[in-house]
Order: structure tokens, then C-alpha cells, then sequence
């Protein structure tokens, strides 16, 4: 019975696609019509096929880990995917005749801006997020998934959410503002997907089997929460035509741009910080072995964090038509968050303390140690970057690029791949990784890549803001904007060089990923009486 | 008075209050005493239970065997 009622919900969604994109507006609304068309299509004929086939029960007495599994691969491909991306954006800087003729307004660089962005922090960032929350609170709460399928439902509708948001971008569908670019119908069906996700999470909490909830489920359940907060209220808006991508923002002016780096700055706080400071909870302790450092640290981390965060986004106003009070109140906050974030990198890495030497032996445990070095690092970093005197020479810069990829690329980026050194062994039941070396030469490129990366910004950005408010004894500016430009070529050089090893160190993993998975032995079958740890 | 100024004079003196007495309040009950018992099992409890979900029954001690 419920299988028909799918067939007939995903008849009609194919259908009234197919009709939508006849009727389309624009490029970027025909094109996404006609990819959930196909999808539902796809859909239909494997519910089709599955319906006289016996159904497996799963069993309440195994985690559901198939989902994890395909959640590491599309963690490693959309990695790979929006590492390159930013690659050949950072080319095109420096050799502006990459925005190569002909498929200019598709392949150009402000088209390709986006795909870059959405593809690392929702694709990668994204996979990797709900990847590693199913299989965290699986194992914290010691029972399997909540909610059958729709841990399946979850993975399914958010890569089909990053396809159509590729396929809008280089078609022009935007709305605009950073970090949100998706146009009316994806934010609708993002919402939908989000919160599949925060059911299955809390459902899984709730009938979990431990009395306490780990910490790591915490910054997880609030990334979820607020995400989803964010997100519905800053993508309020009215769509000119159902059979258009265009929509008008509910707000205007000031307003919307409070809106927007409210949100903004919570993607970064909440997306890329909350959740992932939740991997680092599981996944540090996990691999050194050792319990965290200060269990009472890590909430006294996570209330901090999220009384202080939430409050941080005017600072990317500065010097705008936002009223004065709430641009200081934006610099203060991101002030005051540098204590929380200086204490959870220190309760990271003080996990490790009676286990330094790990260091020296395990790869997998230097990228992780790396990754809260670059926490730190970026954690301390932004709030110096939110006080007014600095923002007048950093904002609109390329410090604020740099400052981004040391967060993004460091933290984001090896803490992630830390995760799925860990996981992959475990997840498909192998004896070890295939090679140590590999993860060392992974390990350095990527370091060195972002160090280069960082320096280089560094030099431009500094630069480029000192010439911008340079005048000569008349009052009048030195430079001219073009100035700048000229001067940033080798800057420019050195980052796209950086941006490469690290597409390379990704490229490494992916191989050693899969010779893992390919060519490790099975690990030696548990007697059932004895448990794994 | 209008609706801003309202929201900003209540923001800034009782909800400012409010806030921080409540993130006090947090603070003081993670050093509540006999916390560190709850927060240590707290802490290793992502070394049990790695292969398998804790069998249905809540046992008195639970998963002891499993430390």
C-alpha cells in the first residue's frame, strides 16, 4: 500500500516537473525542472522494481551504517569536485583568459564563484556533517538509526538539492546573497530535507540507550537547530512566477543585509564550527584513544559558544548603514567568542596529553591535531578581523579569503579528512588502512598548501589594503583599483600553486580510500562474546 | 515609545540580565558536586558499544562487560 502511495506521489511530481519545465521562465528553472523530473523518474522505477521483492527487515540489533557508507563517498567526491572548482577559480584570477570564450556567462569566474563555495561548504562540509552525525550518535546513543529509511531519505534529497543548486548557479539562478545563492524552490526543498535530518536525529536521541548524551551530539543537535532556523528566515521571500527562479527578498535594505550576515555568519558558526567541533569531539578521542581532555570543558565550550555566536554577524556591517551600536555589538561578541573557541582547541588538543607520541606514529592523529592547530589559529584570527580599527584596512580584501581558507581548508578540511581515515576501515570492516605513507604525503601537501595559501593572502590582502586608503600630500588616492590588480599577480600564483597540492593530498586520499576498501584484508571476526573495544 | 526602542531597551537591561544569569547558572551546575562521576562515564562512554547497538533489556550495570 505504501509503496503505491510513493508511486503515485512520484508519478506526479514527474509529471507536474515535466509540465513546469515547459512552461520554464528561465535557463536555470528549465534545466532544475527537468533534473527533478529525471529524479523522480529514477525514483519511481527502483520503488517499481522493489515492490514484489521480499522486503528485509532491519534488524534493531545492527547500526545502520550503509547510509554512513554512502555518505563517506559523497564526502570524498564533492570534495574532490568543489576542491577543484576553487582551483581553477583561483587560475582564472591570475589568468583572466581562463574564463574561456564561448562558454563565458557558464564558466566564467562569477558564475563559477558559487559552485565553488556551495560545492565545499554544503557538498563536502554538508556530506561530511550528516555523514558523521548518523554514525556518532548511532554508536553515543547505542542504537540503531531512528526512523528506517528516512536516514536514506536524507542522503538522497541533499545530493539532489547540491545538483540542482550546481546546475542553477552556472545558469545564473541566484538570489544573491552569500552563502545562500539558492533560489525559492531549492531553499523549500532544502527545508524539507533538514528537516528529515533533525527527525532522524532526535529520534535517535530519544530512544537511545545511554543515560547521558555525549557533547558531540550537542554541537550536532544545535548545528541541525540552527541551521534550520537560519535558513528558514533568511530565505523568506516571494517568487515572482512559480515558473520562475527569480524571487523578491521579504526584507530590504539594512535589514536584509542584518539578515543575511546573520545568517551568514551562523553558517559559519553554526555549520562549519558547531558541527564540526562535534566530530572533533568523537573522532579526536576515538583515534588517541583516550577520553576528551575535560568533559566539564567541553559543555562550558559548547554553552559559550552558543550564547556568544549567535550575536557575531554585524561584524561583517562595518562601516555600513547598520546603526553604530549594533556594529560594535558584532565586534564585542566576536571578541568574547575568541575565549570559548581558544578553550575547546585547548581541550582538543590536551586530549592527546600522556599520548604525545602518536604524533610520531599516526598520521591520521597529526591531521586531526593540524586541524585544531588551524581552529585556533582562524579562531583568533576572525575576532582580531572584527574590531573596527582592523576591518578598515582587512574587509573587502583577500586577508578575509585567507582567513576563510585557513578556517575552511585547516580546519574544516583535515578534520574531515581525519574522519574519513577513521571511518573507512571501520565502516567496511578492513584490517587498517592501506597505507600510513600515502596519509603522511597527504598530510603535507595539504599543510603546505594551505600555509601557502595563507601567506600569499596574507601579502595581498595587507597590501591591497594599504594601497586602497593610500593618498598623497593633496588628499588625493595614490591608486587606482586596476593598481591593486596588477600588483596581486604573483600573490595570486602562490595561491592558486597552494589550492593545487591540496586538490593533490585530496586526489592521494581518495586513492588510498579506495585501495583500502579494495585491497586491505577483512579484519579477523570477533568472538560474539567479546566486544570490540 | 515605539516598538525599536522598546526591543533595544529590553534587550540591553533585563534579557542582558537574563542571558547572563543563565549562562552562570550552566557554568555552576557543570561544577555541581558529584558531576565528575556522571561526566567521566559521560566521556568514555564512545568507547562502548562500537560494533553493535546495547541489547534491548537496561541491565543494573550497565554494560560493565563492555568497559
Amino acid at each position: 500500500m505504501w509503496d503505491y502511495v510513493k508511486l503515485v506521489v512520484l508519478g506526479l511530481v514527474a509529471v507536474l516537473a515535466a509540465i513546469a519545465a515547459n512552461r520554464a521562465l528561465d535557463p536555470a528553472y528549465l534545466v532544475n525542472a527537468i533534473v527533478i523530473m529525471l529524479a523522480a523518474a529514477a525514483t519511481f522505477i527502483v520503488v517499481a522494481r522493489g515492490m514484489y521483492e521480499p522486503k528485509v527487515v532491519a534488524s534493531a540489533n545492527e547500526y545502520n551504517d550503509g547510509v554512513v557508507r554512502a555518505g563517506v563517498i559523497a564526502t570524498a567526491f564533492w570534495g574532490v569536485v568543489g576542491f577543484l572548482v576553487g582551483d581553477f577559480i583561483a587560475f582564472q584570477l591570475a589568468f583572466p583568459s581562463l574564463n574561456i570564450p564561448g562558454v563565458e556567462g557558464i564558466l566564467n569566474f562569477g558564475r563559477l564563484r558559487p559552485l565553488h563555495t556551495s560545492a565545499v561548504i554544503f557538498a563536502f562540509g554538508g556530506n561530511a556533517l550528516i555523514m558523521s552525525a548518523f554514525y556518532i550518535v548511532q554508536r553515543t546513543c547505542a542504537t540503531r538509526l531512528w526512523g528506517g529509511n528516512l536516514g536514506w531519505f536524507v542522503f538522497w534529497g541533499w545530493q539532489l538539492m547540491i545538483v540542482l543548486a550546481a546546475t542553477s548557479y552556472i545558469l545564473g539562478g541566484t538570489q544573491g546573497k552569500e552563502y545562500a545563492e539558492t533560489v525559492w524552490y531549492i531553499d523549500l526543498w532544502i527545508a524539507v530535507v533538514w528537516v528529515a535530518f533533525l527527525l532522524t536525529f532526535m529520534g535517535t536521541l530519544i530512544k537511545r540507550k545511554e543515560p547521558h548524551i555525549y557533547v558531540a551530539n550537542w554541537f550536532l543537535l544545535s548545528m541541525i537547530l540552527t541551521v534550520a532556523m537560519l535558513h528558514i528566515v533568511n530565505n523568506l521571500a516571494i517568487p515572482v512566477s512559480i515558473f520562475s527562479s527569480k524571487s523578491v527578498s521579504a526584507f530590504s535594505g539594512v535589514q536584509d543585509a542584518m539578515t543575511q550576515w546573520w545568517y551568514g555568519h551562523n553558517a559559519v558558526g553554526f555549520f562549519l564550527t558547531a558541527g564540526f567541533l562535534g566530530m572533533m569531539y568523537y573522532f579526536v578521542p576515538k583515534q588517541a584513544e583516550r577520553p576528551v581532555y575535560s568533559y566539564k570543558l567541553s559543555i562550558i565550550h559548547f554553552w559559550a559558544l552558543i550564547f556568544l555566536y549567535i550575536w557575531a554577524g554585524p561584524h561583517h556591517l562595518h562601516f555600513t548603514a547598520l546603526p553604530d551600536w549594533a556594529q560594535t555589538l558584532g565586534m564585542v561578541f566576536s571578541i568574547m567568542l575568541w575565549m570559548p573557541s581558544w578553550g575547546g582547541m585547548i581541550n582538543g588538543l590536551m586530549t592527546l596529553s600522556g599520548a604525545w607520541d602518536k604524533l610520531r606514529t599516526d598520521p591520521v592523529i597529526r591531521m586531526m591535531v593540524v586541524s585544531i592547530g588551524f581552529y585556533g589559529m582562524s579562531t583568533f584570527e576572525g575576532p582580531m578581523m572584527s574590531i573596527k580599527a582592523v576591518n578598515s584596512l582587512s574587509h573587502y580584501t583577500d586577508w578575509t579569503i585567507g582567513h576563510v581558507h585557513s578556517g575552511a581548508l585547516g580546519w574544516n578540511g583535515m578534520i574531515t579528512f581525519g574522519a574519513l581515515y577513521f571511518l573507512v576501515p571501520r565502516l567496511w570492516n578492513r584490517d587498517g588502512l592501506y597505507s600510513l605513507r600515502l596519509v603522511s604525503w597527504h598530510f603535507w601537501l595539504a599543510t603546505i598548501g594551505i600555509v601557502l595559501y595563507a601567506a600569499s593572502m596574507w601579502v595581498t590582502g595587507i597590501m591591497e589594503g594599504l594601497m586602497w586608503r593610500e593618498v598623497d600630500a593633496n588628499g588625493f588616492l595614490v591608486n587606482a583599483f586596476a593598481d591593486t590588480v596588477a600588483a596581486k599577480f604573483p600573490m595570486y600564483v602562490v595561491r592558486a600553486v597552494g589550492g593545487q597540492l591540496f586538490v593533490i593530498g585530496a586526489l592521494i586520499m581518495c586513492y588510498n580510500l579506495w585501495m583500502t576498501v579494495r585491497a586491505q584484508p577483512s579484519r579477523a571476526a570477533q568472538p560474539a562474546a567479546v566486544p570490540a573495544e | 515609545m515605539d516598538t525599536y526602542s522598546f526591543l533595544r531597551q529590553l534587550a540591553d537591561s533585563w534579557v542582558l540580565i537574563l542571558m547572563t544569569v543563565l549562562f552562570v547558572a550552566i557554568v555552576l551546575f557543570a561544577y555541581r558536586p558529584g558531576s565528575r562521576k556522571l561526566q567521566d562515564d559521560a566521556a568514555n562512554s564512545i568507547f562502548r558499544n562500537e560494533r553493535r547497538p546495547a541489547p534491548d533489556l537496561a541491565e543494573p550495570a550497565r554494560n560493565k562487560k563492555e568497559a
